[in-house]
């Protein structure tokens, strides 16, 4: 190691508090709620939570997890973004791919198409009236269909498989592999990488989901979480209550920060795992040409 | 014993199968495309089409053909409607506010990161600025409507240790921009200074040894050698901005907005939902909606000559 200067050791010092500062401002928000959900009310009215929660109690998860609205709109989010991510992926894939083979006629106005359409949109009401028409409204198809086709995913997929050297496709065509074969046998598996960005992409996007849901879905049962989490941010008391009791003696914040937590738990759990890969994929969009 | 069969044929036979066998394969090239592409033009090809009702008096029961032609009724009255132009200059100043003010941000946080030598220091500096923008809008406005709420709020209570009266951020006037600010700065940081991180890894190690030797401190020689290494990839974003500028915004102002601060955080995007879906003004707020999309458009077109124009790569 080469001996440092005082300006650059001062330098180094500050840039680790620094970004320690911003660290905290990015995790310190959701500690604080996560700490008021675990507190009881005398506490979280008194404005005395900050990331250690005070008297101790899970009453607030209790009444969330007790609700039957929740579970509803639990396993409406899972249906959407389990369904929704697969379909979305595999759509990718497959456009990718196919624009990706320089010899494919017409190819130019297919990426056109797909250009233009992430530049121009007809707007809110022409497609709301377009799922309305196809009979789409108040069903959970609305919210995985209209949405099924990234350009910009896919053409980041695309570029991905057109990097993979062309010998790969050739002596693979050489043993009589159709493109289906080969793009399930050889390039899936060398794209893995981008493959798991983009499903991360798109299942944050469908577990996120709220605008969509907003216009197309008006029946209860339907909603996916995030509206009913904006339901019981708004007004807690709309959690259906089984037990009066338990309400009673729990801050409304406390409910909310529950629900916040248990709806956003789930996918920041994915997260981690799949960080190695999407760090990578996304660079590598970045860095590419 | 493929191989065998067709030595055996005539070399015309030979050339015929291999182009037909081609055909065959290509067809499963479009077989691929067709789901992709059936979606693209029912979802976004159609609806480019319905929004010739922008023209028309649209109707439920004539339809999109049948609805009578107005020509530019709904255009007039947009341009001549006070609530448009609000709408439309919030919309600008909120982007605009957003462009100078979240730009910079990720710059930074890169080239902070990039200089932490510590991997795991690294790594984790990382995964926690990224997190954010994991967090839905929803969530997102929850947090920020828990920080700065007027009783409890962390930031009440800690300007209230400093003597000042506690503010109501999210209804005041002169406050809910700011915190749109704020707020999409919050979510995005992190996850913008990927891309910019990837940029400067790319930058060639030995100017920095050779500024090094030259006796370039740390801020000097990422003022000459680290930004200007990665200059494109700023213009890129900015020009990616630009093309989602008018559009953006709307599930964010949706969640974070109401009636108090309509005057001042009222967006296109936000109004056309509201006129649109809510009083079911559906060719009205189609034109504020078309409106939207060609400004959008014709900025990104702008950004991307102009970008070409000075020798940077463009989106096309």
């Amino acid at each position: 190691m080469k001996l440092k200067s005082r300006g650059e050791m001062v330098f180094e010092i500050s840039n680790y508090i620094l970004l320690s500062v911003i660290m905290a401002a990015c995790l310190l928000p959701l500690l604080n709620i996560a700490a008021k959900s675990f507190s009881s009310e005398a506490y979280v009215l008194a404005g005395e939570i900050f990331i250690w929660p005070k008297g101790f109690t899970a009453a607030a998860y209790e009444i969330v997890l007790g609700s039957r609205r929740f579970w509803d709109s639990f396993g409406n989010t899972v249906f959407i973004t389990v369904v929704g991510t697969a379909l979305n992926t595999m759509l990718t894939i497959f456009a990718g791919y196919a624009l990706s083979r320089k010899r494919l006629r017409g190819q130019n106005l297919i990426m056109f198409m797909f250009i233009f359409a992430m530049l121009f949109s007809g707007g809110i009401i022409p497609t709301y009236l377009i799922v309305k028409e196809i009979g789409l409204l108040n069903s959970l198809w609305a919210l995985i269909i209209p949405g099924m086709v990234a350009p910009f995913n896919m053409i980041i997929m695309r570029l991905y498989f057109y990097n993979i050297p062309d010998s790969m496709e050739e002596s693979a065509k050489i043993d009589g592999a159709s493109n289906f074969k080969i793009l399930f046998s050889i390039m899936i598996p060398l794209a893995m990488p981008s493959i798991a960005t983009i499903s991360l992409f798109y299942a944050v996007e469908y577990w996120n989901n709220y605008f969509d849901a907003l216009i197309y879905i008006n029946k209860h049962s339907l909603f996916p979480l995030q509206v009913y989490l904006r339901e019981i941010i708004i007004n807690a008391s709309s959690a259906d209550i089984n037990n009066l009791d338990l309400m009673m003696n729990t801050a409304q914040e406390s409910v909310r920060g529950a629900t916040v937590v248990a709806a956003t738990l789930p996918i920041l759990l994915v997260y981690p795992f799949l960080q190695k890969h999407f760090v990578k994929g996304v660079m590598l969009g970045a860095v590419k040409q | 014993m493929k191989a065998n069969a067709s030595i055996a044929e005539p070399i015309k036979t030979k050339k015929t199968s291999k182009a037909w066998k081609e055909l065959l394969m290509d067809y499963q090239l479009y077989l691929m495309l067709l789901p992709g592409l059936a979606v693209l033009i029912i979802f976004k090809y159609f609806p480019i089409y319905g929004a010739l009702i922008a023209f028309k008096d649209y109707n439920l029961l004539d339809g999109v053909m049948g609805s009578k032609w107005v020509g530019l009724k709904h255009f007039q009255s947009l341009f001549s409607s006070d609530k448009f132009y609000s709408v439309f200059i919030n919309t600008l100043l909120i982007n605009l506010y957003k462009l100078v003010f979240q730009l910079p941000i990720p710059i930074i946080l890169a080239l902070m990161i990039n200089e932490v030598r510590n991997t795991v220091f690294k790594r984790f500096s990382q995964s926690i600025t990224y997190m954010p923008h994991f967090l839905s809008w929803v969530v997102v406005s929850a947090i920020f409507a828990n920080l700065l709420s007027p009783t409890n709020g962390i930031v009440n209570v800690f300007i209230g240790y400093l003597g000042i009266d506690s503010i109501m951020f999210m209804t005041d006037e002169r406050f809910f921009r700011a915190v749109l600010v704020a707020s999409s700065a919050f979510r995005e940081s992190g996850w913008s200074s990927i891309i910019y991180l990837a940029a400067i890894m790319a930058v060639d190690s030995q100017l920095y040894e050779a500024a090094r030797m030259d006796g370039a401190s740390k801020l000097r020689q990422i003022w000459h050698i680290t930004l200007p290494g990665i200059r494109s990839v700023i213009v890129f974003i900015i020009m990616l901005r630009l093309g989602a500028a008018l559009a953006n915004d709307l599930e964010q102002v949706l969640m974070f907005y109401s009636p108090m601060v309509y005057n001042v955080g009222d967006v296109l995007g936000t109004y056309v939902y509201r006129i649109g879906l809510g009083q079911m003004k559906y060719s009205f707020s189609t034109a504020v909606n078309l409106f939207q999309s060609l400004i959008g458009l014709a900025l990104v077109v702008i950004a991307n000559t102009v970008s070409k124009k000075f020798g940077e790569r463009g989106l096309w």
